[in-house]
């Protein structure tokens, strides 16, 4: 029973780790938080959802087409929107990103309905059993994406131009534009990722959580607490932050009945206590560090 | 190859460079010399695109500059090593010289520039694998230039290049910048340590209140008596008794 919940704990909690990667990409080397990722993420999702059932269109193509509404969307609202107000305060530019949410939600309500829709599972067949451990097919599709992606962020942030600029950006912005770095652009590029991976992990926890206007916003303010949880500044952070936020959830089974109607803001005072012991987070710098 | 007339650069209201004039020939090494405060890394970044004149213009080989961005300017070869150094704490010696060839494309290139800095570096090839945050003032000052000549600059701007570092590295600094103009490098270099930025220059700027007060051959300015007094810290026959030491204090 407790290895079940672990597994299964640690699926949904490889996909609150995927959004928390992208918005702290985004938060790193812009310092905005995308407030509004809760429903970029879900306007990209339904792009999947129509793809699928609108017009049965094969699972590749509809997981392609999401990947690129999130792409798309995080370029439209770097350069569209943000670029525009660039002298604004930062605080201004949260609010900004939670206007564009806003304006996502309605178009979807308008274009898609306001009823919840059940989102179709990638793959189908009968669970894999692991010794006594029962494992859905979809959450080892899930786990084989996250890793794949951990892989592929590692890869880039380590051995391109492009990922060791992002990293250069986010340490010191004036010093990257002496070495000839377009800090514009590596802003795009960073929104670009950030909510492309944010439209992959909606496309993923669909199925469990089905599809409506605002339960994205929930899946992000999870996102925000494996964020928080691994330190915020740090992407390995935010993977342990993510899977330790979706195994404890699962344990909340544990606790008495009578206490089950607070079971969701449990992982919330967990980080709360988490945060009064190590105010840096799990895995992030010592607080006061930077410059 | 470069010139600056009439370049007035504001913070807000504030007027921090007044009208400067100023040319730089190739294979020159400038000193532009002054107080804390006198515009020094005004003028710096107000030629690296940092921040643009509200007045006058900036040519670089005959090429109007003073309103390109700096990823534009860093392309036509124009490098800055900025005050205080300015690493990328996180990231290793090998990754930020990496960046510092950020605008080249060639790999053979590259590669070349990487030897030549390794081999007036050999300390920052054996830390190659570390974090720039972890080394030494010395080492770091060693680590921003080096990532400068990744560039390859053909003008290179310095922002007191000597701040913080012990007597003995200063001398090995200027040694080095000695041998990269040697080797063809064209250097504008702002200096609090106006005694050992006039050995290396040829000619020099003294900034005072973001303009210019005084501009002559280094030999000139040497001879300078306010010079002498106020940048070299060298009182003749005055009639107070010399105080010990000489360089001007201050943070």
């Amino acid at each position: 029973m407790l290895a079940q919940l672990i597994v299964s704990g640690l699926a949904s909690g490889s996909l609150y780790a995927m959004m928390a990667i992208g918005l702290i990409l985004v938060y790193k080397t812009t310092h905005i938080l995308n407030f509004g990722y809760g429903d970029m993420t879900m306007f990209s999702t339904f792009i999947a959802y129509m793809l699928l059932t609108w017009y049965k269109l094969p699972f590749a193509v509809a997981f392609l087409g999401a990947i690129a509404c999130g792409f798309l969307l995080g370029i439209i609202v770097d350069r569209g929107f943000l670029k525009m107000a660039k002298n604004a305060p930062i605080t201004s530019l949260f609010i900004a990103t939670l206007g564009i949410g806003m304006i996502l939600e309605a178009v979807a309500g308008w274009v898609w309905g306001y009823d919840t829709k059940p989102f179709p599972y990638i793959i189908k067949g009968p669970p894999v059993l692991l010794g006594s451990v029962v494992i859905r097919r979809h959450d080892l599709l899930v786990f084989a994406i996250a890793a794949a992606i951990a892989l592929l962020l590692f890869a880039m942030f380590k051995f391109t131009d492009i990922g060791i600029a992002m990293r250069a950006t986010a340490q010191n912005k004036r010093a990257a534009r002496l070495m000839g770095i377009n800090v514009g652009q590596i802003a795009t590029w960073s929104w670009a990722i950030g909510v492309g991976l944010g439209a992959l992990a909606g496309v993923l926890i669909a199925p469990i959580v089905f599809l409506d206007l605002t339960r994205m916003i929930l899946v992000m303010i999870k996102a925000v607490a494996a964020a928080v949880l691994g330190g915020f500044t740090s992407l390995p952070g935010a993977i342990v932050g993510g899977l330790l936020l979706g195994v404890m959830e699962n344990l909340t089974i544990y606790m008495p009945a009578a206490l089950a109607p607070l079971k969701t803001t449990f992982v919330f005072l967990l980080i709360i206590i988490v945060l009064a012991i190590r105010p840096q987070g799990l895995l992030g710098e010592s607080v006061g560090r930077r410059v | 190859m470069l010139r600056l007339e009439g370049v007035s650069t504001y913070y807000g209201p504030i007027q921090a460079l007044k009208e400067i004039t100023l040319e730089v020939e190739e294979g020159a090494v400038v000193a532009v010399l002054g107080a804390n405060g006198a515009g020094k890394t005004t003028l710096m970044n107000t030629i690296s695109g940092l921040l643009h004149p509200r007045g006058g213009q900036i040519t670089f080989e005959g090429r109007r500059i003073d309103r390109l961005p700096t990823e534009r300017i860093v392309r036509l070869g124009i490098i800055q090593v900025p005050e205080g150094r300015q690493l990328f704490p996180d990231l290793t010696v090998a990754e930020n010289l990496r960046m510092g060839a950020f605008v080249q494309r060639d790999h053979r290139g590259i590669k070349e520039s990487l030897e030549r800095v390794f081999a007036h570096f050999p300390v920052l090839m054996d830390r190659r694998g570390q974090l720039a945050g972890t080394l030494s003032g010395g080492e770091q000052q060693m680590l921003a230039i080096a990532r400068a000549l990744m560039a390859r600059p053909r003008l290179l701007l310095l922002d007191e290049p000597s701040l913080g570092l012990s007597p003995i590295l200063v001398r090995e600094l200027f040694t080095i910048l000695r041998t990269l103009n040697g080797e063809g490098t064209t250097m504008v270099l702002a200096e609090q340590n106006s005694h050992m930025a006039l050995t290396i220059a040829r000619y020099g700027y003294i900034l005072e209140t973001g303009r210019i007060g005084l501009a002559g051959k280094s030999e000139e300015l040497r001879a300078n008596k306010k010079v002498k007094q106020l940048y070299l810290g060298i009182r003749e026959r005055s009639p107070m008794t010399p105080r010990g030491g000489g360089e001007s204090g201050g943070a």
